[in-house]
């Protein structure tokens, strides 16, 4: 890789690669995406057949792994919008050639984190019910609620990423129109809508551009606040807590960067991709989890702290069963891979191998999962009344709900793998330094101080 | 500049070249260019001496609508309604901002769209003879809108500076 230079012709030719035709590889994932969809589809065929019931639900807890995956799922999001538009307001060169993924990772995930509020109203078909609008008697949706809270926040962080992430698209597109044919030619022409690159065009576009990345800022901290006060507001012990907006925002971030991660690693193998998404960004990366995982290990230790030192019986017996009852497997996993493994990070060696990576941010995203499980059902099995005392156990339709989730993100994910480009090619032309003459006069082969130009 | 015209089109692979024809030119009276470059580059908008751009505006407008709206919505429609439950105030701000809050952003996002459509003309379905596929790769892309007793000088001025290719463009140019 030594002679390897980066120029703006290398960098089109390298990162149209990622498009071509798919390998038998990619088919295969698919096939296993949709497959886990069907069955995801099927077994949410079964809760509209016979109703609620087919899901492990019961009093008191019911509340269960449909919400777990919804905060799971808005969580994974954040991270897309951590490294394209905070990151990009701290002018934070390394972000240009991982954030188009981590963005896609946004979207895609939101996309998938917007179905279980509507699996699980249980009547899915009055979802429309949730929006704005006078009904019948002018009734109106109860803007006290944090659960209608909850349909302006993730609504608005769909729409607004969306826009950003195609915004972002737009001149990439137009590369790619300029360098395919036929019904691809036409596609992609549409889509760039006359993308020419003019003065004009790029000067509003990066104004633009900025702004969103402004406004997507405090969004990304505004939602998984909100979507923590659909706990903190209630009177729940284990809930009723002010910690809660950052410690589920930095849980949050601490999931999403996991994926992104995991997803970069898989870009890089299979798309060859080492010139531009170096050990470099990945190690970056294992040093926000660092920081992040610091941040979730001390909610963790705050919270037991105030439950303690509130002298609250409920709230002190809450902390105490989940840590040791019937749900304490699922504590100390989520102890030790949230904040325990990440520390690994610490060390430079790991933290800049692979595998190492690739194995933490795994377990990293097994850990946020179960971090939300607890929150949810050990607070909701045991509440104030002993009577009611009741355990979960999810049913096949609970598990298969969840694994069609996943099956759900990875299929979208893999579409945009081969129908867009995963790099954004003019982000990372722009952190290359412009081609120049020569002081002397003569010609240098365009631009390119190599690999390290674009971290 | 859209329209139908008639001008000369230079293309530059280097940028320092580039920026001295765009200065060359401007010394010589043509104010009316039109530049395409792959990246954006402050130094082209100082070259071409552009102001800043109105996008912000429609960012600001949005907001503030936005805002409006949302505080406009949750707190009629609670008085339209006055239902008083466990004694809480029927207009209850710290939970209306909640509210108006995600429709400022939303709005505000929504503005900064249509500002960028609006300014930047989009969606353009048509190009024009004046682009060439290699402004959005690795060439810098130089448009002067001349007189035709203009078009020789142009071309010379633009060779002069260093330009790769130069043509003449007539009739349907749109940049």
């Amino acid at each position: 890789m030594a002679d390897y230079k980066l120029s703006y012709s290398r960098v089109d030719q390298d990162l149209l690669k990622t498009m071509e035709a798919p390998g038998r590889t990619w088919y295969i994932l698919l096939t296993v995406a949709i497959a886990l969809v069907a069955l995801g589809g099927f077994a949410f065929s079964r809760q509209i057949r016979y109703g609620m019931g087919v899901w492990g639900l019961t009093h008191p807890t019911m509340w269960a792994i449909d919400i777990t995956n919804f905060v799971f799922w808005v969580g994974i999001a954040h991270s897309g919008t951590l490294i394209s538009a905070i990151l990009f307001l701290f002018r934070v060169r390394w972000r240009a050639s991982i954030y188009r993924a981590a963005e896609a990772v946004t979207v895609f995930a939101l996309m998938t984190a917007a179905l279980f509020p509507i699996i699980h109203l249980g009547r899915p078909w009055y979802v429309y019910w949730l929006l704005p609008y006078p009904q019948v008697g002018g009734l109106w949706p109860n803007f006290r609620s944090p659960l209608i809270w909850d349909v302006f926040a993730v609504l608005t962080y769909m729409l607004v990423s969306m826009v950003f992430f195609f915004t972002g698209l737009v001149p990439d597109l137009a590369v790619v129109r300029d360098q395919s044919r036929g019904w691809r030619r036409r596609l992609y022409g549409f889509l760039a809508q006359g993308w020419q690159g003019t003065d004009r065009q790029w000067r509003h576009y990066t104004s633009a551009y900025l702004f969103l990345a402004a406004l997507a800022t405090p969004l990304v901290i505004s939602v998984h606040s909100v979507v923590s006060w659909d706990f903190a507001m209630s009177m729940v012990p284990g809930w009723h807590s002010t910690i809660f907006a950052p410690y589920f925002v930095a849980g949050a971030i601490h999931s999403g960067l996991a994926m992104v991660i995991t997803l970069l690693i898989l870009l890089r193998r299979t798309f060859r991709l080492d010139a531009y998404l170096t050990q470099t960004h990945l190690e970056n990366l294992a040093k926000l989890i660092v920081l992040t995982g610091l941040i979730v290990g001390y909610s963790y230790a705050t919270e037991y702290f105030i439950a303690w030192y509130s002298a609250n019986t409920f709230e002190w017996e809450t902390f105490r069963y989940r840590a040791l009852g019937d749900y304490a497997w699922g504590f100390w996993i989520m102890i030790v891979f949230n904040s325990l493994v990440p520390l690994l990070f610490f060390v430079k060696k790991i933290r800049t191998s692979t595998p190492w990576l690739l194995t933490i941010s795994l377990l990293i995203n097994v850990g946020m999962w179960l971090e939300r499980f607890i929150i949810i059902v050990t607070s909701l099995a045991r509440d104030y009344d002993p009577y009611t005392w009741g355990l979960y156990r999810p049913t096949w339709v609970d598990l298969s709900i969840t694994a069609g989730s996943f099956g759900w993100f990875f299929l979208w994910f893999l579409l945009f793998a081969k129908l867009l480009p995963v790099v954004s090619i003019v982000e990372v032309k722009e952190q290359l330094p412009p081609p120049v003459m020569e002081e002397a006069g003569s010609r240098r082969p365009e631009a390119g101080k190599g690999e390290e130009a674009i971290r | 500049m859209s329209g139908r015209a008639i001008g000369v089109v230079g293309h530059f692979d280097q940028l320092d070249r580039f920026l001295a024809a765009i200065h060359e030119l401007r010394a010589s009276g043509f104010d009316n260019l039109r530049v395409a470059s792959p990246v954006p580059r402050h130094e082209i908008d100082e070259a071409l001496g552009r102001r800043e751009s109105p996008v912000r505006v429609f960012t600001l407008v949005g907001a503030i609508i936005g805002a409006i709206f949302g505080l406009g919505l949750t707190i009629n429609t609670s008085l339209g309604y006055p239902h008083i439950t466990g004694g809480k105030p029927i207009v209850s701000m710290p939970a209306f901002i909640v509210i108006a809050f995600e429709l400022t952003i939303l709005f505000g996002a929504i503005g900064t769209l249509l500002g960028l459509l609006v300014n930047a003309r989009f969606p353009r379905l048509h190009i024009g003879p004046a682009f060439h596929p290699r402004f959005c790769q690795d060439q810098f892309g130089l448009f002067v809108f001349c007189a035709p007793n203009e078009i020789e000088p142009t071309l010379q001025i633009l060779r002069k500076a260093g330009a790769a290719e130069v043509r003449q463009v007539e009739d349907g140019v749109e940049v």
